[in-house]
């Protein structure tokens, strides 16, 4: 542990990126050189990858313990948890001191300690934890309690780590992609094998190609937020460019070789048990081929066949959000929400990797791909549950930017531009003429209400930093109206701002409900979000996507801010 | 039942058997003054009473006023009062005010710490019968490690940096935090460097025969002496240009707020080092065990929390406002606040 918190500490205090990546590389050229750290450095990239193993720990027990140890009534420990804003730091800083000191590294902690304690019962958990803590220096505790509260949050992306590793081992970054895809899902446990894997120098004829149900790095989008007018000199001709709608599902990867199936998510993690609808592919498309697509929820159907760029069913992505998260898929969900992949890219077939020819050829083939499926579905009757990217074409760049204005009710975002002669990248690559561009609609937006503001963590810890807002049951001629909460936001605001609305929210509180403060109506902003559904989770029956503050409105008083019609107006189909 | 020696009054603390405030923030007759911090040592009353050592601080501060001055232990009839100071370990001639009436006993604490500094005289429990005590850093996640770790660390960080060829920068509290820091460094691994908004407040602690090690000038060193000297800066020069003459340097800040993870963040520092001259909650407890008092009142900070945690320890414990009981002011946004007077 001592090993993984130290590093851990000098990342946290890092202030700058280089300074971050140089305390990985420092950590992993060590690691690389020594044999006995492979088992903690499999588990200390793990971590800091992102990964999240199950919990092994109830936040409840933990909390026990630490009352138990301290001898605080429990109204104390709340407290101490809403001025720190984090469990895990609150904890480690009420802890008494250790009475003795015992290290053992890492993997040992996760494989003989943390992770067989799932199988106990809580009474053991905490006579273990109990003794672990107590020989457990107070600055690693820290550390510690992210580890086992699952909320490291440390800064360090992916694709940060995946450069540290390339640097320290001067593998070719892209090869080290390929070889993090799927390394910190959350059902695993890496062991010394996994690490030297990942570190190994490159075998001759290794071209980072993945095997069986492993997939290739996904290719992410810039956002393109030039005014149109500069379009023909930063893109060029519209010729160059496959444009195609950006669609509001999740990006995913389907991987069909031997026979077998398997479907990733963006985030890296093996969802196919949650698609199984997917498995009818299998029938009819080829054997070794990756498709790169967006899962999209479609309306259910028991008549006809849909055609193979269709697009007039798909559904908004809040139906897809009430699949994700279940541990059962019951039929009435897989009938009442059925999925479709929309399939915009083709990454390997026949078994070869196809990611170094240009666009336009791997949209060929896709095409011819996509097409010979439904013809063999078609010819048996099946409805596959597949669908082609429609490649949109237009004269030049204005036509195009009124057709985007269409998006919105295609269920779309927006649209995507991809360089015709471009290879299919690693990650969210720099620079270059060879990006993806996310051309996305100007968010939807009301002036809305703050009403409940709680305490930020991490960096905005301690300030109330996470506010609630409402829009008005009726126009402002209704006497009785009320503020109607829908949304939740915390990104938008520049620190000075920030600072005068917590100021403006202590000044004006109502109520404490623990971390959370009701306040008296005073503030507006403009809130901008990016979609918009229907939901029983909010008293307002709305729920939106991605909601910012792009404003404070400190120019308009409360009474004039939007009401739940306005919103109500945005919904698909106008809220009809 | 006899009437309260000390009560909350628009002006301050006030003593209405004196007629006198203790730490007014509004110009009074008489103010007794527990220690120099601006905060507690404001403009504009008619009258000062102070520590011996606490009144250079005052003039500086103040200027031309009337001060007098009692050392530790000495008491004076006010009143029908007679009054005492008593040593409270804040900062240099920082004291505890003792009231006496008849058998009646109160103090006002003023701000405190346990620890002995090195510099101000150490904190010495008062016996009492109500007990008037900060609260800056009521909360058990407050507790603080030994000095001279802290100061073993903080020199390990000095001579890193020095090794690496890199200033290290010190932003801390000019006066009580600044001379605790100097007084412990170990001058051998470099030069020392003071912004100009500090130095003073040395020479006022050199004046009264504390030993601090030489500190200079940011202008007397050259390239090769700033590259691995200790700066002191009180925390808004590092905004300034002031900053921009070290190249490359290591920032760190030294306050009982760094022991907080998101404060150390939003500073922005490379370090932050958790070294307070106020009482952590170990401490606060012990102090207030120690006066044997069964009246506490509680003044600012987390003043709700510790006297619910008194309460239900049997203390007849509640909060007293002062004009920073508000919690946006000081309790929780302190941090972000740039006052280089509470010694945090």
């Amino acid at each position: 542990m001592k090993t993984f918190a130290t590093l851990y500490r000098r990342i946290d205090a890092a202030t700058s990126t280089q300074h971050k990546r140089q305390a990985l590389i420092d950590y992993l050229r060590l690691a690389v050189g020594d044999p006995e750290q492979y088992a903690s450095a499999a588990w200390t990239v793990y971590f800091l990858a992102g990964g999240k193993p199950r919990q092994m720990i109830s936040t409840k027990l933990l909390r026990q313990l630490v009352l138990e140890a301290t001898d605080l009534p429990e109204w104390l420990l709340d407290e101490c948890y809403h001025s720190v804003g984090d469990l895990a730091e609150t904890m480690a800083l009420l802890l008494p001191p250790p009475t003795r000191v015992e290290d053992a590294p890492l993997d040992v902690w996760m494989n003989e300690r943390l992770l067989p304690l799932r199988e106990r019962d809580d009474a053991a958990r905490l006579a273990a934890l109990r003794d672990w803590l107590d020989a457990m220096p107070s600055d690693d505790r820290l550390p510690f309690f992210k580890l086992v509260t699952g909320e490291l949050r440390i800064g360090v992306s992916k694709l940060q780590m995946t450069q540290a590793i390339a640097q320290a081992t001067e593998l070719d970054a892209k090869l080290v992609a390929q070889r993090m895809m799927g390394y910190t899902q959350a059902n695993r446990a890496p062991q010394a094998q996994d690490f030297v894997a990942l570190v190994a120098p490159a075998e001759a004829g290794e071209d980072g190609r993945p095997l069986r149900g492993q997939p290739y790095p996904f290719f992410l989008a810039h956002p393109l937020q030039a005014p149109l007018s500069a379009f023909p000199e930063l893109l060029g001709p519209v010729d160059d460019w496959l444009v195609e709608w950006k669609f509001d599902g999740i990006r995913a990867q389907f991987i069909h070789r031997a026979g077998e199936w398997w479907l990733w998510s963006r985030g890296e993690e093996l969802v196919s048990d949650s698609f199984p609808e997917l498995a009818a592919l299998v029938d009819f498309l080829p054997d070794d081929i990756v498709l790169d697509g967006e899962l999209i929820v479609i309306a259910p159907r028991s008549d006809a066949r849909s055609a193979m760029d269709d697009l007039s069913d798909l559904r908004p992505f809040s139906e897809l959000q009430q699949r994700l998260g279940r541990k059962v898929l019951t039929p009435k969900m897989l009938r009442d929400r059925p999925v479709a992949l929309i399939a915009y890219d083709l990454l390997e077939k026949d078994g070869y990797d196809l990611r170094e020819k240009p666009q336009r050829e791997r949209r060929a083939l896709l095409e011819d791909v996509v097409s010979r499926a439904h013809s063999s579905a078609m010819q048996v009757g099946a409805d596959l549950p597949l669908r082609l990217s429609p490649a949109l074409t237009q004269p030049d760049w204005e036509s195009f930017a009124r057709q985007r204005e269409e998006a919105r009710a295609r269920g779309a975002e927006g649209m995507m531009l991809k360089a015709m002669g471009a290879p299919y990248g690693v990650g969210r690559q720099k620079s270059g003429a060879n990006l993806w561009w996310k051309w996305k609609l100007d968010p939807m937006s009301v002036d809305a209400v703050l009403i409940y503001a709680a305490r930020g963590h991490g960096r905005r810890s301690g300030v109330y930093s996470d506010y609630t807002f409402a829009v008005w049951s009726g126009p402002p001629e209704q006497t009785d109206r009320t503020l109607l909460p829908f949304a939740k936001a915390y990104s938008g605001l520049s620190d000075e701002e920030m600072r005068k609305v917590d100021a403006t929210i202590r000044r004006t509180t109502i109520e404490n409900f623990g971390p959370v403060r009701s306040v008296r109506p005073t503030m507006v902003f403009e809130l901008g979000f990016e979609g918009i559904g229907s939901s029983n989770r909010h008293k307002s029956g709305i729920a939106v996507r991605f909601p910012r503050m792009l404003r404070w409105r400190q120019d308009k008083p409360v009474e004039d801010a939007d009401t739940i019609e306005a919103l109500r107006a945005l919904l698909p189909g106008g809220g009809a | 039942m006899t009437k309260d020696l000390i009560v909350p009054a628009a002006e301050g603390l006030y003593c209405p058997q004196g007629k006198f405030h203790i730490d007014p923030w509004r110009p009074a007759a008489l103010a007794v003054i527990t220690h120099g911090h601006s905060d507690h040592a404001r403009w504009g009353s008619g009258a000062y009473l102070c520590h011996e050592d606490c009144a250079p601080i005052l003039r500086r501060r103040l200027g031309d006023v009337r001060i007098e001055t009692l050392r530790y232990g000495e008491s004076r009839q006010i009143g029908e009062v007679r009054l005492s100071l008593h040593p409270a370990g804040h900062v240099i001639g920082s004291a505890q005010v003792r009231i006496e009436r008849r058998d009646e006993v109160w103090v006002a604490s003023g701000d405190y710490k346990l620890e002995a500094d090195g510099i101000s005289a150490p904190f010495e429990p008062v016996r009492c019968d109500a007990f008037i005590t900060e609260s800056t850093f009521g909360l058990p996640i407050y507790r603080w490690r030994p000095q001279a770790e802290v100061m073993g660390d903080i020199n390990s960080w000095w001579a890193e940096n020095a090794r690496a060829g890199r200033a290290s920068v010190m932003q801390a509290y000019g006066l009580g935090k600044a001379q605790r820091l100097l007084r412990h460094l170990d001058a051998k691994i470099g030069p020392i460097v003071c912004h100009g908004a500090i130095e003073p407040l040395n020479q006022i602690h050199r004046d009264l025969g504390i030993a601090l090690p030489p500190t200079l000038n940011v202008g007397a060193l050259d390239k090769a002496g700033l590259s691995r000297c200790f700066a002191l800066a009180p925390p808004h020069a590092v905004q300034s240009g002031w900053i921009r003459r070290f190249g490359n340097h290591s920032e760190a800040f030294a306050s009982g707020w760094m022991r907080l993870r998101g404060n150390r963040r939003r500073r922005g520092v490379d370090q932050g080092f958790a070294l307070s001259d106020h009482a952590d909650w170990p401490g606060l407890l012990q102090a207030i065990a120690a006066t044997g008092a069964a009246r506490i009142f509680v003044t600012h900070g987390s003043g709700e929390a510790l006297s619910r945690y008194l309460r239900e320890r049997g203390y007849d414990a509640r909060p007293m406002a002062t004009e920073y009981g508000d919690e946006a002011l000081e309790g929780e946004a302190e941090p972000n606040i740039e006052a280089d007077t509470d010694g945090a």
